[in-house]
């Protein structure tokens, strides 16, 4: 099909990496790039293009590299997201007996992405708990309730107890029968998941030296998507609002700590990419209010974003559904330093107020992807280029990523039209 | 109605928890019929409502409002001895579900929540809610509205899919239809076959209230 093929520049994967690197890291930034940049993520959109489940991407790295690997090949974008950390997890999660995910062949059906059960994982008067020694409650009381295999963690010994002569008594604990098998179990688990970093890494270097620079360094979560998502529930997180106001927010001041350290410790490992990918699930409008937004999601998201930058990395925002209410807020981070993803915010009005702050990102919505033609597709990001893009800041990118079902001629599209219109000078 | 009753009113609506649930115990204790104490809910519940509309309150204060409304209820309604009054004439009737192989339910909850304090009757299917339990729903409850809801983009085949098994069983001209979720629009909604999309709870009740004045 002639519409489903973008046309290769004669250079070498070096030239190639070196010119979109600088491309993307123009844009982000805030300096004029020679071009808009093109992202490709998605999580089983190679899956529909390369004609496999997607549960066989979730049990099978070397289908998913591969179906990535033809995926950059013919799109030729000038960065991308490998997911395998996302995707090829079903061996491991099996494992282990994660309870938190129903994905394709478990739950799911086979060509449906993985959903997250929303429930309470811990309860409201364990925020002491967790206060107190987050560790300990992670160990002892939640890794048990959201995997079988750590469900043995519960008789872990209280290990700042352990001094002295105590440390050396209590390796007895390590003879029980079911914190053996479960250190075997997760082992077990692990091998699956430690080939699959190796295959990264092999396809991380392929990758560059094709010409392809990666778009996540490492990941981290908004501390009121931590609590809201996986700890409390969505629905306990919003009772707390009221009902615990003053510990949810002492804890997320905690979890922001920890969520932090370990981001920038895999950001700052990672030689592929600084950036920090941070979806966001609670904070949109609608949900909550601009006051409740400005006291419990973006204080303590803030201070996430600001240890990353403090530590040279990008944070990568996604700011799920509409924001516009946020835009002003989320204003006050240091320039250049941060893209911002939107879904669905209106991305001139984006513009307008963090034009000289962020990068924006986005925002091909997936009606046009998944049931509009390739003009559909062009004419929308003409638009967001002519909206978005004026002086650079911005890079071209479906609302939410590429959909899993999205047509492919829509895709090859898009990569189109950011050649077609973003040239800029 | 009692001064403690309109304090129990103004509680609810203002989101202090404790005090309501207090003052539901006095009102108790002095003899107050627990089907006054439900309309006082009931009123509050219509404040809530209106404050949600005005963006005033979002989804905090509804799922706090349920969930004093549920304890009031475990309080009041096994202390019911008289018969419930005459059926209250409804609004009309809604059927609403997540379509197949999508678990989101908030959205659809919140809808629920605003149709229901509109006067309207809902029938909540759940979520991952196959087509033909839509079409077995629709021939035993006969709703003037069915709303599809899904948050996932592959929840853009399961309307359509659900749509045409409505229509496959002849239903069709009896019922509007909408459609809502985060990801949808017009393109979704042609698509789907839907009469209208929305994108807030808001939407879906003036949607309602068109259709069945009509």
């Amino acid at each position: 099909m002639t519409t489903m093929t973008i046309e290769r520049e004669q250079k070498s994967g070096e030239d190639l990496y070196a010119e979109r690197e600088k491309r993307v890291a123009d844009a982000i930034a805030l300096r004029e790039p020679d071009r808009v940049p093109f992202s490709f993520f998605t999580h089983f959109w190679t899956a529909t293009y390369c004609g496999h489940t997607f549960e066989e991407l979730m049990y099978d790295g070397d289908k998913y590299t591969s179906s990535l690997r033809k995926a950059l090949d013919d799109l030729q974008p000038d960065t991308f997201a490998a997911l395998h950390i996302n995707i090829v997890i079903g061996q491991t999660m099996e494992t282990m007996g994660y309870k938190q995910l129903e994905w394709p062949g478990h739950g799911t059906d086979p060509n449906v992405g993985y959903q997250y059960i929303d429930k309470e994982y811990m309860k409201p008067e364990e925020y002491d708990d967790y206060l107190f020694d987050p560790t300990g409650f992670f160990l002892r009381t939640y890794l048990p309730r959201v995997a079988t295999a750590y469900e043995a963690f519960a008789k872990l010994p209280d290990f700042p107890t352990l001094y002295y002569l105590k440390l050396i008594r209590a390796t007895g604990a390590f003879t029980r029968p079911d914190l053996i098998e479960a250190f075997q179990t997760l082992a077990e688990a692990g091998r699956p998941m430690e080939a699959m970093m190796g295959e990264l890494k092999r396809f991380a270097v392929e990758a560059k030296e094709a010409g392809f620079p990666q778009s996540i360094g490492s990941g981290a979560a908004a501390p009121f998507d931590h609590f809201a998502d996986y700890l409390r529930g969505s629905k306990g997180a919003m009772l707390d609002m009221f009902r615990h106001r003053d510990k949810l927010l002492e804890a997320m001041d905690k979890a922001a700590v920890l969520i932090a350290r370990d981001a920038v410790r895999s950001g700052k490992g990672n030689p592929f990419s600084k950036q920090v990918f941070i979806p966001l699930h609670w904070g949109l409008d609608g949900f909550m209010s601009p006051e409740q937004f400005k006291t419990f999601f973006w204080p303590p998201l803030r201070k996430v974003m600001m240890t990353l930058i403090e530590n040279g990395l990008n944070p990568q925002v996604l700011w799920e559904g509409d924001c516009e209410s946020r835009l002003e807020t989320i204003a006050d981070v240091p320039p250049g330093t941060c893209v911002y993803w939107f879904e669905r915010t209106d991305m001139a009005k984006a513009k307008a107020v963090l034009g000289d702050v962020v990068c924006l990102r986005g925002n091909v919505p997936p009606s046009v992807l998944n049931l509009g033609t390739p003009d559909d597709t062009d004419e929308y990001v003409k638009n967001l280029i002519k909206v978005a893009g004026k002086g650079g800041g911005l890079i071209v990118d479906g609302a939410l990523g590429i959909p899993d079902e999205a047509r492919p001629e829509n895709v090859f599209a898009m990569a189109k039209a950011v050649r077609k219109y973003g040239a800029y000078g | 109605m009692s001064e403690d009753q309109q304090n129990l009113v103004t509680a609810i609506a203002d989101m202090k928890e404790t005090e309501a649930i207090e003052l539901v115990r006095k009102l108790i204790d002095n003899d107050v019929p627990p089907l006054d104490i439900l309309a006082s809910c009931r009123q509050a519940m219509d404040i809530v409502g209106a404050r949600f509309e005005a963006q005033e309150y979002f989804i905090p204060e509804l799922v706090l409002a349920g969930e004093m409304l549920d304890q009031i209820g475990s309080i009041v309604k096994p202390l019911i001895k008289e018969r419930a009054g005459p059926a209250v004439e409804t609004a009309g009737k809604v059927l609403i579900g997540t379509v197949a192989g999508d678990l989101h339910d908030i959205g659809k909850n919140i809808v629920t929540f605003m149709l229901d304090v509109n006067g309207f009757e809902v029938i909540d299917l759940g979520v991952d809610v196959p087509k033909e339990t839509f079409v077995e729903a629709i021939k035993t409850h006969q709703p003037q509205v069915a709303g599809l809801s899904g948050f996932l983009t592959l929840a853009f085949d399961s309307m359509k899919d659900t749509i045409e098994a409505i229509e496959a069983a002849g239903l069709r001209d009896q019922l509007k239809i909408s459609i809502g979720g985060g990801q949808v629009d017009e393109q979704v909604r042609g698509y789907t076959g839907a009469d209208a999309f929305g994108l807030t709870a808001m939407d879906a009740v003036a949607q309602c209230k068109d259709w069945i004045a009509r």
